[in-house]
């Protein structure tokens, strides 16, 4: 047995980087060493990661592992910190890391905290996270009862460290590779842009209110005469596939100084990505919906007619 | 013949929630509760199989008193039965007791091909009771599928990732997590909801399911201490004007003057 760990693991090598920051403060706090999971087909560049925190590096190295799959990856987690003196597992939110997060807290018969925008540890140890629940509207703050603690970490949650001249231990693991029972037959690659929207000062949005894809380019001449990036609201893009990224509790939470809403409903799975905002403007045909109630400027009105408005108004006034 | 068992879950209505303003605490008593929107949608799936391939739909839920009430519509939806646990000794556990509770329930249930589930609950979001049901029963876990059909008893899905959308396979018995993308729920028909109220509905406390409240209460290991919505405060003003160009003329004003726009 090793002394008291703490593991981050994530198959998004960045978000791995990221977590690795706060799991070097958690494992500060617990007197634990951080050790850092990395698992695939081929590891590069592994003293990254001591670099960026980690006391160790716990690689698994299997052609198996070349692309992620839950029941494989699942085993490999398992099996790799069968002999470690779990405190804390710290997991990467993604999707895949989402699934497996919770596979591995079920077989280890214990609790785990999902999407955590805040962690830390009590002075019995136990691990505290803060998360958004009912839909976005309320932070839940958790404590852990009980090792091992584990807890997911979504994006961008947290900076990852400078790099510094550590030291550290490299530990190539052989173990069980187990076989899947779902197969992959075909992987289509998304359009993965990155719209720029979680650094953006200024997003302009586009809802259901519009009709037609063609119609975006009134969104797009406003953006232009602000400088500022498109995003939108989650149908826009998971169910039309309009655009790539969308803002809201399941997308991009963001922070800008301006947002301004269009044809946007306002829901509360929405609302959530946008908090953080300085100052929400939003134009909506219906007087009763809840996105005037979270703006700081609304206009009852239609799209169609306002944003070309808004948009010759702005560009007379920034001349 | 495939048997579905469908989970779901009773939660309030989101948007009327209030939050008290000096406690900032949500209110949620009294609130109606209803079918998370994505599990209607594990449920609306099941249908659809259902439709093309024949079979069986058992919808489950672990909830309260109020469970019975929110579920007739899952009945009415299409469900061809129903079964609560309700236990108070369980009310308030995590996610890791809910997924044994369930697992027991299904194993009760039995003989079922397929399990489905929503990708996350709306109020806790804590996206665990697929996979943590699919781990204790020992299955594959087939999860955010926006899109699927049955072929000679395999299952054909597409998955929804962030970078890809994965086309996969796999043989039944099979947990399934869906999205919110992979259809829209039926509205049930007013005969419909006459008929659900015939439907056979099974109401199970834990002993009935073989467990001990208190021992599965006990083994809950994540405790909420606070809840607390964050404090905004918006302007919340609504520019009005006899037109367009002088409302739009109000806010270019009013965007300019909040200064949110230097560089
Ligand atoms: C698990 C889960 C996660 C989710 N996560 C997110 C998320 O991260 N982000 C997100 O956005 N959604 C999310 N949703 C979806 C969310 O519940 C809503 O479905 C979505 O936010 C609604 O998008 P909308 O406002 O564009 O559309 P709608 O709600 O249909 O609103 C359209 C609005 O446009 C207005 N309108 C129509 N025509 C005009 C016009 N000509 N001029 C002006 N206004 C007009 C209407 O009055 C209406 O208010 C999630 C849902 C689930 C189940
Ligand atoms: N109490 C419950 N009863 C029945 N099904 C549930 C319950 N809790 C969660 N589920 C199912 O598990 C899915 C994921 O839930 P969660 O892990 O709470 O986000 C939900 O979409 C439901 O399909």
């Amino acid at each position: 047995m090793t002394g008291k760990t703490v593991v981050a693991y994530s198959e998004d090598r960045e978000l791995g980087l990221q977590i690795l920051s706060k799991g070097r403060e958690i494992s500060d706090k617990l007197g634990a060493k951080l050790n850092a999971l990395v698992l695939g087909e081929k590891i590069i560049d592994p003293k990254e990661y001591i670099t960026h925190g980690a006391d160790r590096v716990l690689i698994v190295e299997d052609p198996a592992l070349g692309s992620f799959a839950v029941e494989t990856y699942r085993g490999v987690v398992l099996d790799a910190l069968k002999d470690v003196d779990l405190e804390v597992l710290l997991i990467g939110a993604t999707k895949r890391g989402k699934e497996l997060a919770a596979r591995v807290a079920a077989a280890l018969d214990t609790g785990c905290m999902t999407e955590c925008i805040e962690i830390d540890v009590d002075e019995e140890g136990r691990l505290l996270g803060e998360r958004l629940t009912y839909g976005g509207s309320v932070i839940s703050s958790q404590v852990s009862t009980r090792k091992p603690h584990i807890a997911t970490i979504p994006p961008r949650t947290f900076k990852k460290a400078e790099p510094s001249p550590r030291e550290g231990e490299i530990s190539v693991l052989d173990v069980d590779i187990q076989d899947r029972r779902m197969k992959v037959v075909e992987s289509r690659e998304k359009a993965r842009g990155d719209a720029g929207l979680a650094e953006a000062p200024i997003v302009v949005s586009a809802g259901r209110g519009f009709k037609d894809e063609a119609d975006l380019k009134l969104l797009e001449e406003l953006a232009e005469t602000l400088g500022a990036k498109v995003g939108c609201s989650r149908p826009i893009a998971a169910d039309l596939g309009w655009m790539e990224e969308w803002i809201g509790i399941s997308g991009y939470k963001i922070s800008p100084k301006l947002y301004i809403a269009c044809g946007i409903s306002g829901t509360i799975q929405h609302a959530a990505g946008i908090r953080d905002a300085q100052i929400i403007v939003s134009v909506n045909n219906q007087e009763g919906a809840n996105i005037h109630e979270i703006s700081d400027y609304s206009i009852v009105g239609d799209i169609y007619t306002v944003i070309p408005a808004l948009t010759k108004a702005l560009k007379e006034r920034m001349k | 013949m495939t048997k579905i068992i469908v989970l779901l879950k009773d939660i309030v209505d989101l948007n009327e929630i209030k939050i008290d303003p000096s406690t900032r605490q949500p209110r949620t008593e009294g609130l109606k509760r209803r079918i998370s929107d994505v599990d209607k949608r594990a449920l609306e799936a099941a249908i659809r199989l259902k439709e093309k391939n024949d079979g069986e739909i058992a919808a489950l839920s672990m909830g309260s008193d109020k469970t019975r009430t929110a579920m007739l519509e899952a009945l009415a939806i299409g469900a061809d039965s129903l079964y609560i646990v309700n236990d108070s000794g369980l009310a308030g556990v995590d996610a890791l007791v809910t997924s044994k509770v369930l697992k027991a329930a299904v194993e009760k249930i039995g003989g079922y091909d397929l399990i489905l589930c929503g990708e996350m609950t709306l109020d806790s979001l804590s996206a665990q009771v697929g996979p943590r049901l699919a781990e204790l029963l020992g299955l594959p876990q087939v999860t955010y599928v926006k899109q699927m059909d049955l072929e000679d008893g395999k299952l054909r899905a597409v998955r929804d990732l962030e970078d890809v959308d994965e086309v996969v396979e796999v043989e039944l018995p099979a947990v399934v997590s869906v999205v919110r993308e992979i259809n829209e729920a039926r509205i049930p028909s007013l005969m419909s909801i006459m008929r659900a109220k015939k439907k056979p509905t099974e109401e199970w406390d834990a002993s009935a399911l073989g467990l001990s409240a208190e021992e599965m209460r006990a083994g809950s290991s994540i405790e909420v201490v606070k809840l607390e919505a964050p404090l905004v405060e918006r302007k919340r003003i609504v520019i009005e004007a006899e037109t367009v160009e002088e409302a739009a003329a109000k806010l270019a004003d009013a965007i300019i003057s909040e200064g949110v726009m230097e560089a």
